[in-house]
C-alpha cells in the first residue's frame, strides 16, 4: 500500500507494526510536497532537515516503546498563526517576515509529546481574515481538486494539504469558520471544538473570544484521535476548560439511533447553492434512514450573527494586532522621522488591505461614542443568538446544515466585494459567537467536481455527539477520495 | 475688594503591590536586576502568550478596598487601554474601567484645619509599563520590560481636598494604611507611590467646579505642595487677567520647580477600553471577601490606643513608632523577648532615629532583628557592657544586624569586672595627674570628671562608670 493512502492514525499503527518507518512517511511526504507544491502552494515554510531529523528520532523511540500514542510518528502541518519554537512564524503577514517564536503553542507542544512530527507551517489569509487564503502575503493558496479555485479560508493551506496528501493532518484555527469552510472547499473532515477546549497559548490571537485551535484530517476517525491529543486544559490560558471527557474516540460508533437532528429553515433560505442544498438535505436523509429523527426548525437571529461577528472579530483584531508596531519583532519599515512616523510607515507597509480594514472596522467600533452603539449592541445579540442556540439544544441533539453557501469559488472572484465574502460565513459564525463545536465533512460534489460540505453543529462540550453523528454517515457514504 | 479663592484637588495615586510576581505572568517584580531579565514571552508582549491574573493583586485590593471603606466590587473585569508607546508592549495596558475592583470609599484624615473625610471614587487594578532609557551617545531609545507587569493599583479620590496640607494628610495616612497591609512599600521616590494632582480652582462660594488641570511627576511630598502652590497660583493669574484655565496635562519639574504643559485636551486619546478577551472575570465570593476581611491587621490608631493601655512610655513615643508598621512590629517584637517597653522604645527614639536622619533612611530600611536589639538591652541591663560600648555596638548591629553577644566577645568589650585591676588602674591614674587630685580635694568638683575620663581612656572604655566613680572617691 503506498504510503500516502494512509489515514494518519493507520500510518502510526503501521509504523509501531513495523511495516514502515517514521521516515519513510516523512520522505514519502516531502516528495509529494515536491511534486505538487508549485501548483498548490499550501505552505509558506518546509524544514526539510529538521522534519526529516525529528522522524528518524521519533522512529528510535517508537521503537524503544517510549512513544505508543495514536499519532505517534505522523507527519503533520500547522497553521502559520501557531507558534513553533525555532521555526518562522508568520501569520502570513508580511509584518511578521521575519519572526522566529521562543516557545511553542500548547497545542503543538501537546502533538509532539506524542510523536507527531512536524513538516512545517501552512499558509492562511493574513491573520487568518479572510475566507479564501488569498490574502496571505505568501502567494495563493490553490485547491487540489481544481487549481483555478480557492481551497477556502483562513485554514486554506492546512486543508489543502490535507487533500493534496502533503501531510496526514493539520491544525488550523476557526474563529468565524476558518476550519470548517476550507474542510468543505477542500473534501477533508475539519472540526472547531467548544471555546476552551484546545489552549489558545502560543495561538497568534485574531478573536480571542472566538479563536480555537482545530484539526482538519483525511477522515473522522482522524479528526477524534486529533483532538484527543490537542485537547488539554492549560492554565497559561485563563479561557482554558478542565474537561473529563476528552476520550473523543471512544464515540466512534455507527449508530445514531434516536439521535435528534435539527434543520434550521433558515439556512436554507436565499443565496443557497442548489446543488449545495440537495447535497446536505441528502445526507439528512441519510441519517433518518438510520435511525436518527430529523425534523426543521426556525433557529432565528441568523442574519444577524454576520456583523456581530463582524463586529466583536473586527474590535478584539483591532487590538490584539496593536503590538506589530516594529519596536520589538517582525517588520520595521526602512526609513522614518522619529516614532510615530515609524509605527505609521511600519503597520501601513506590513499588513495587508483586509488586516488594514479590519483594524479599522474594529478601532471605529471601539471609539468613544460608538462603543455602545456597535460594540456594546454587539455583545447584546451574541447573548441572544446564544440563547437561541440553547434553546434548540433543548430540543435537539445536533443542528444539521450546510458549512458555505456555495462550493469554493474561483481566486479572484471574493476579494474584489468583501462584503459578499463575509456573506459566505453564514452558517459558521454563529457557532464561534455561542462557542460551540462543529464539524465540517465531505457530503457530495458539484456538477463542478467541487467537493460539498455537511455542517453538524451540537452544544457546548457535545463533541461526542458530533463525531459519532459523522463517523456514522462516512461509514455509509464510503471513502472520499482526495482527488478524482 | 480682590477674590477669594478656593482650590479643589483631586488625587489619582498609584501604588505599586508588594506581590514576588508580576500581575500576569510568573516574572519577578524585584526593582533592578540587569535590563529585561525579569521578562517572559508574556510581560514582553510576544505573539501567542496570554496573561493569567495573579490572585495576591486582587487579595491586596480588595485589602486596600476594605480599609479604606469602599464597596467591592465581587463581579469585576480587566479592560484594555490601547494606546501605541514603546514602554507597553502590546500597545495596550490591562487595566479596570467598566467594573474596578473597589467603590465609594472614604479616608479621615486631620489637619490644622480639622478632622475631614475625603473620598474614593475607586481603586482599580492594573499592570505597570517598562521603562525607556535614552541613549544620548547613540540617540536612540532602549526599553526595558523589568517592570513591565508589575501590578499596580489606581485610587481615584474625589475632588474633597482644598489645601496642599489636606494632599499630604491624605497621602500619609493612605501610605499608612497600605503599609500596615504590608501591600506595598510606597516610597514617593521610588515611584512604588506615585500621585498626579488634579486641581481647579472657583470663587469662594460658588457652586460649580472650575477648569482643571492634572499634573504628573511629583516624586516627594515637598514637589507635591510646591507643585499645587504655583499652580493655584499660575490659574487664579489666568483667571484675574480675564483668561481661561485649559484643560490640560503639565508636567513637574522638580529642579525648576514649574510645571509645563504636556498636552491638551484636544490632544488626549481615544483609548477603546473594552473587555480584555483574554482574561475571564474575577468573582469574589462572600468566603474570599470573609477571608480578607479576617486577615486584616491592626491598624494605626487601633495599635496606639493598645500601646497606651499596655505600654509605659509617652504618648509622643507611641506617635513615632506607630508611624512606621516596620517600627511598631519591631518594638512590639523586641518587647516580647526583652518585656522592658521603655528601654526598647529609648533605644528607637533615640538611635535609632539618630542613624536614620543621618543616614537618610526610611524606618522601613532598617535591618537589625528584635532578637538583637533585645540581647543588646540586656547586655547593658547586666552591666556587660557600659552604655558607651553599647552605643558602638547598636551603630554595627544597625549597619550589619550583628549579634551583640558575639560581637562584644569577640571584639573583647566586656565591662572589666575585675576590681583589682580596676583599683591598680585608678592609682596610676591619680599618680599621674596630681594637679587634679589637688584640684579635687581643694573643692573643684568636676575635677573627677577628668580622672574619670583618664581611667575609662587606659581602660579602653570597657570599665562600669559607676564603679570607677566609687573608687576614686574612696582614694581620694
Amino acid at each position: 500500500m503506498d504510503i500516502l493512502e494512509y489515514s494518519a492514525v493507520e500510518l502510526s499503527a503501521a509504523i509501531k507494526d513495523g511495516k514502515v518507518t517514521a521516515s519513510e512517511a516523512m520522505e514519502a511526504v516531502l516528495a509529494r510536497i515536491d511534486e505538487k507544491e508549485k501548483d498548490i502552494n499550501a505552505y509558506v515554510t518546509i524544514d526539510r532537515e529538521q522534519a526529516l531529523k525529528a522522524a528518524a528520532a521519533v522512529q528510535g523511540k517508537i521503537e524503544r516503546g517510549e512513544l505508543t500514542g495514536s499519532l505517534a510518528g505522523v507527519p503533520v502541518a500547522i497553521k502559520d498563526n501557531m507558534c513553533t519554537e525555532g521555526m518562522l512564524t508568520t501569520c502570513s503577514s508580511k509584518i511578521l517576515e521575519n519572526f522566529v517564536p521562543t516557545f511553542s503553542a500548547e497545542a503543538v507542544i501537546n502533538l509532539e509529546k506524542e510523536g507527531a512530527v512536524i513538516i512545517g507551517k501552512t499558509n492562511m489569509d493574513e491573520f487568518a481574515m479572510g475566507s479564501t487564503t488569498e490574502t496571505s502575503a505568501y502567494g495563493v493558496t490553490r485547491n487540489p481538486w481544481n487549481t483555478a479555485h480557492v481551497p477556502g479560508g483562513s485554514s486554506g493551506g492546512s486543508a489543502a494539504a490535507v487533500a493534496a496528501g502533503e501531510c496526514f493532518f493539520a491544525l488550523g484555527s476557526d474563529t468565524g469558520g476558518s476550519i470548517r469552510q476550507p474542510a468543505s472547499f477542500c473534501g477533508v473532515v475539519g472540526l472547531k471544538p467548544t471555546y476552551g477546549t484546545v489552549s489558545r497559548y502560543g495561538l497568534i490571537a485574531y478573536g480571542s473570544s472566538l479563536d480555537q485551535i482545530g484539526p482538519l484530517t483525511k477522515n473522522v476517525s482522524d479528526c477524534a484521535a486529533v483532538l484527543e491529543l490537542i485537547a488539554s486544559h492549560d492554565t497559561k490560558d485563563s479561557t482554558s476548560v478542565k474537561r473529563e471527557d476528552t476520550d473523543f474516540t471512544s464515540a466512534l460508533a455507527a449508530d445514531v439511533k434516536g439521535m435528534k437532528i435539527g434543520i434550521p429553515k433558515d439556512y436554507f433560505g436565499e443565496g443557497l447553492d442548489a446543488e449545495v442544498r440537495d447535497a446536505v438535505l441528502a445526507a439528512a436523509k441519510v441519517l433518518e434512514e438510520k435511525g436518527a429523527v430529523v425534523e426543521e426548525f426556525d433557529l432565528s437571529l441568523v442574519e444577524y450573527a454576520i456583523p456581530t461577528y463582524y463586529t466583536i472579530a473586527a474590535a478584539e483584531a483591532s487590538s490584539n494586532l496593536e503590538r506589530f508596531d516594529g519596536v520589538k519583532y517582525g517588520y520595521r519599515t526602512m526609513e522614518y522621522d522619529g516614532l510615530h512616523n515609524m509605527y505609521k510607515k511600519t503597520r501601513s507597509e506590513g499588513f495587508g488591505a483586509e488586516v488594514k480594514r479590519r483594524i479599522m472596522l474594529g478601532s471605529f467600533v471601539l471609539s468613544s461614542g460608538y462603543y455602545d452603539a456597535y460594540y456594546l449592541k454587539a455583545l447584546k445579540v451574541k447573548a441572544m443568538i446564544n440563547k437561541a442556540f440553547d434553546e434548540a439544544f433543548a430540543k435537539y441533539d445536533l443542528i444539521l446544515g450546510p458549512v458555505a453557501p456555495t462550493t469554493a469559488p474561483r481566486l479572484g472572484e471574493s476579494l474584489s466585494d468583501p462584503l459578499k465574502m463575509y456573506l459566505g460565513d453564514i452558517y459558521t459564525i454563529s457557532v464561534n459567537l455561542a462557542g460551540l463545536p462543529g464539524i465540517s465533512l465531505p457530503c457530495g460534489k458539484d456538477s463542478k467536481g467541487l467537493p460539498i460540505g455537511l455542517q453538524l453543529i451540537a452544544d457546548r462540550f457535545q463533541e461526542k455527539k458530533l463525531i459519532q453523528t459523522a463517523y456514522t454517515y462516512e461509514k455509509i457514504r464510503g471513502d472520499f477520495k482526495t482527488e478524482e | 475688594m480682590a477674590k477669594q479663592y478656593e482650590t479643589v484637588i483631586g488625587l489619582e495615586v498609584h501604588v505599586e503591590l508588594a506581590t514576588k510576581t508580576k500581575i500576569f505572568c510568573g516574572c519577578s517584580t524585584a526593582f533592578g536586576g540587569a535590563p529585561n531579565t525579569h521578562t517572559c514571552p508574556v510581560c514582553t508582549g510576544m505573539p501567542g502568550s496570554l496573561p493569567v491574573l495573579n490572585k495576591q493583586v486582587v487579595n491586596y485590593a480588595v485589602a486596600v478596598g476594605l480599609a479604606t471603606n469602599c464597596t467591592i466590587t465581587q463581579y469585576c473585569k480587566f479592560d484594555r487601554k490601547n494606546y501605541f508607546y514603546p514602554d507597553n508592549p502590546q500597545n495596550y495596558q490591562i487595566s479596570q474601567l467598566y467594573l474596578p475592583i473597589c467603590r465609594n470609599g472614604h479616608v479621615d484624615i486631620e489637619t490644622a484645619a480639622g478632622k475631614k473625610s475625603v473620598g474614593i471614587h475607586e481603586i482599580h487594578m492594573e499592570e505597570d509599563a517598562g521603562k525607556l532609557i535614552h541613549d544620548e551617545w547613540e540617540d536612540c531609545s532602549l526599553v526595558d520590560y523589568n517592570r513591565s507587569g508589575v501590578p499596580l493599583i489606581e485610587i481615584v479620590s474625589e475632588p474633597d481636598m482644598r489645601s496642599a496640607e489636606e494632599v499630604i494628610a491624605y497621602l500619609e495616612k493612605l501610605r499608612m494604611i497600605i503599609q500596615y497591609l504590608g501591600a506595598s512599600d510606597c516610597k514617593l521616590n521610588e515611584g512604588s507611590m506615585r500621585a498626579d494632582v488634579n486641581l481647579s480652582v472657583r470663587e469662594v462660594g460658588a457652586e460649580e467646579f472650575g477648569t482643571r488641570t492634572e499634573m504628573k511627576n511629583l516624586n516627594s511630598f515637598r514637589a507635591i505642595t510646591h507643585a499645587i502652590e504655583g499652580e493655584r497660583e499660575r490659574q487664579i493669574d489666568l483667571l484675574e487677567a480675564g483668561q481661561q484655565v485649559v484643560q490640560e496635562t503639565r508636567r513637574w519639574d522638580d529642579a525648576k520647580e514649574y510645571s509645563y504643559a504636556m498636552r491638551s485636551k484636544e490632544d488626549a486619546q481615544d483609548y477603546r477600553y473594552f473587555p480584555d478577551p483574554d482574561l475571564v472575570p474575577v468573582y469574589i465570593s462572600d468566603e474570599w471577601l470573609a477571608q480578607i476581611r479576617e486577615s486584616q491587621p491592626e491598624f494605626r490608631e487601633e495599635k496606639m490606643e493598645r500601646y497606651k493601655k499596655e505600654f509605659d512610655i509617652p504618648e509622643y513615643d507611641i506617635g513615632i513608632i506607630t508611624d512606621s508598621k516596620h517600627m511598631a512590629d519591631l518594638f512590639e517584637e523586641t518587647v516580647a523577648i526583652c518585656n522592658q517597653p521603655k528601654k526598647v522604645s529609648n533605644w528607637l527614639m533615640g538611635e535609632t532615629l539618630r542613624l536614620l536622619k543621618e543616614k537618610s533612611m526610611d524606618p522601613e530600611d532598617i535591618i537589625f532583628s528584635p532578637e538583637n536589639l533585645a540581647k543588646l538591652i540586656h547586655l547593658v541591663d547586666s552591666k556587660a557592657v557600659n552604655s558607651t560600648v553599647a552605643k558602638e555596638v547598636f551603630e554595627v548591629m544597625f549597619a550589619e544586624n550583628i549579634d551583640p553577644e558575639k560581637y562584644v566577645e569577640e571584639k573583647g568589650l566586656n565591662t572589666v569586672n575585675d576590681e583589682g585591676a580596676l583599683r591598680k588602674t585608678i592609682e596610676e591614674v591619680i599618680q599621674a595627674n596630681p594637679q587634679s587630685v589637688e584640684d579635687y580635694r581643694n573643692g573643684k568638683e568636676k575635677a573627677i570628671g577628668f580622672l574619670v575620663g583618664q581611667t575609662m581612656k587606659a581602660m579602653k572604655g570597657k570599665a562600669d562608670p559607676a564603679s570607677v566613680n566609687r573608687i576614686l572617691k574612696e582614694l581620694l
